[in-house]
């Protein structure tokens, strides 16, 4: 057994390949229904020779970026005022306990009738999922500064608000509102496919377009177009965090 | 013995700290708890006062009053203008309380941000005060990467950067092994006859009092009062674990178990 853990992954990633292939190739599944990868790249050619695949993509990064900037900007501003200021937590307690069971999905309807069918409903959706992660990411992550710090400001005169939350709390806060900014970076993508079912053009409306022609082929290649996608801002995302975090041991 | 604990005047200029009175409690669950009672002290420009007592005590307390952490329930401190210095006060904590996102220098020009404008000379009075605490070279460190006594000089040279008349300190040694300790008291006093700053250092460790201060008081019983004021007329540099500090400390020791009658005042 080779050690090399890039080996042993791609082993891993080859016998997958290997086995998906082999399972339509053998008939234990209709290709239809599980189409093999290797008609992928040519599925995948085609789209993007038409042009779709681009126009798709730019619509969704569209929505994702965008819904994304506001849910998470306005969840991490809220996070960090409710985590600084007990009696506004108080004050929103009631309201947060209402709202936060109620899946994105669910204001779909009403996005469709604010907005229309339009891009902002999808964003609408989409930064109301990345709002909640966020949010509580950023409040617990306030709330949790180590007071002995935050005594330190005090102690050496730096007692506004303004003061502490610069000198003290949002720095000691950002490795938690992170990972809730890490974790809404993949939440955002489900949203954006559930956002555009409801008929917004992007990756989601056009995979169930190719579905309902029974193009599993092109199914797929959307998939992995979104895996891409995230993965390409996850990697982003974790080089921004290592430089933002370079002081942890 | 008991005489020397009496009454015992050191000031010998107008006092920069002036306590009088001072009592401090606070309720929880609708009960009182005194953490302090009745007490006086000044301090002198300049000098260097050790306050010692158990744990508990209210040592600590006093420190947080004095800085405006913690509110007095009755009493009042005044504190003597001192016209050269930029803040009256600085604080110096028992765990050094580094920022862990700023480098050294940057944890130590922390105060400076408040009182120096100018982020040039907030950088070069930093590296002054890191100079002065022997961590010079020290300046691009992250925190984690220095010893717990590393640590606690950046805090002191955070402390001395912004130029305070009075520096107050607690427990700042107590979590340092004995080596490390030794060596920060010796510099701590260096540091004291450099700069004239007042030092007013709460420590649980009675030879470490004695050893470093010009006064000890001695804060004792619950509620936490005077127990004793004792002159530590030693001429520096002092010999560690000599017999005069060894019968002075235990002194002390003794003040601290004394029972005292009911009604005594100490005017220190």
């Amino acid at each position: 057994m080779p050690k090399s853990p890039t080996l042993l992954a791609a082993i891993g990633l080859a016998a997958f390949l290997l086995l998906w292939e082999a399972v339509p190739h053998l008939g234990l599944i209709s290709a239809t229904l599980l189409p093999p990868p290797s008609v992928i790249p040519a599925a995948f050619l085609r789209e993007f020779r038409s042009g779709m695949w681009i126009d798709m993509v730019w619509l969704s990064l569209n929505h994702y970026v965008i819904g994304f900037v506001w849910g998470a900007g306005l969840g991490a501003i809220l996070g960090v005022v409710t985590g600084m200021y007990l009696q506004i937590e108080y004050l929103l307690a009631w309201l947060v306990r209402l709202l936060r069971p109620i899946p994105n999905l669910a204001w779909a309807p009403f996005a469709i009738i604010w907005f229309g069918v339009d891009q902002t409903a999808a964003v609408f959706i989409i930064s109301i999922g990345v709002f909640w992660i966020v949010f509580f990411a950023a409040h617990g992550a306030i709330r949790s500064v180590d007071r002995d710090l935050i005594e330190v400001a005090d102690a050496f005169g730096f007692r506004s608000g303004r003061e502490r939350l610069t000198k003290v709390l949002l720095p000691a806060a950002t490795p938690g509102i992170l990972i809730g900014l890490r974790t809404a970076l993949g939440q955002a993508w489900m949203a954006v496919v559930a956002a555009e079912l409801s008929g917004v053009s992007g990756l989601g409306s056009r995979m169930m377009q190719a579905s309902s022609l029974l193009a599993t082929d092109l199914v797929v290649v959307y998939m992995l177009t979104m895996a891409f996608l995230y993965g390409v801002m996850d990697v982003g995302f974790m080089s921004l965090q290592s430089r933002l975090l370079r002081w942890k041991p | 013995m008991n005489v020397s604990a009496g009454p015992v005047s050191t000031a010998t200029n107008t006092p920069i700290i002036q306590i009088r009175g001072l009592a401090l409690s606070f309720e929880q669950g609708g009960q009182r708890t005194d953490v302090l009672r009745n007490l006086d002290l000044d301090v002198g420009r300049g000098e260097f006062v050790a306050i010692v007592g158990s744990s508990g005590v209210g040592k600590s307390t006093l420190l947080r009053v004095l800085m405006g952490l913690a509110k007095p329930t009755s009493g009042q401190v005044t504190f003597g203008n001192d016209p050269k210095a930029e803040r009256q006060l600085a604080f110096v904590f028992q765990d050094a309380r580094l920022l862990p996102w700023r480098r050294v220098l940057a944890n130590v020009a922390f105060g400076l941000e408040k009182t120096a404008a100018d982020p040039l000379e907030r950088k070069q009075r930093a590296q002054k005060a890191l100079n002065l605490v022997g961590l010079g070279d020290m300046a691009n460190r992250w925190p984690h990467q220095l010893s717990g006594g590393q640590r606690q000089r950046v805090a002191l040279a955070r402390a001395l950067a912004v130029e305070p008349a009075i520096l107050l300190m607690d427990e700042p040694f107590s979590a340092l092994d004995v080596t490390t300790r030794e060596n920060l008291q010796d510099e701590l006093v260096r540091i004291w006859s450099a700069t004239g700053k007042t030092i007013l250092f709460v420590t649980h460790d009675i030879d470490e009092a004695v050893y470093l201060a010009d006064r000890v008081v001695a804060l004792g019983g619950k509620p936490g009062e005077v127990k004793s004021t004792r002159l530590i007329d030693r001429p520096r540099p002092r010999l560690r674990g000599s017999l005069a500090l060894a019968e002075l400390a235990q002194a002390i020791k003794a003040d601290l178990t004394a029972q005292l009658t009911k009604g005594d005042d100490w005017v220190i």
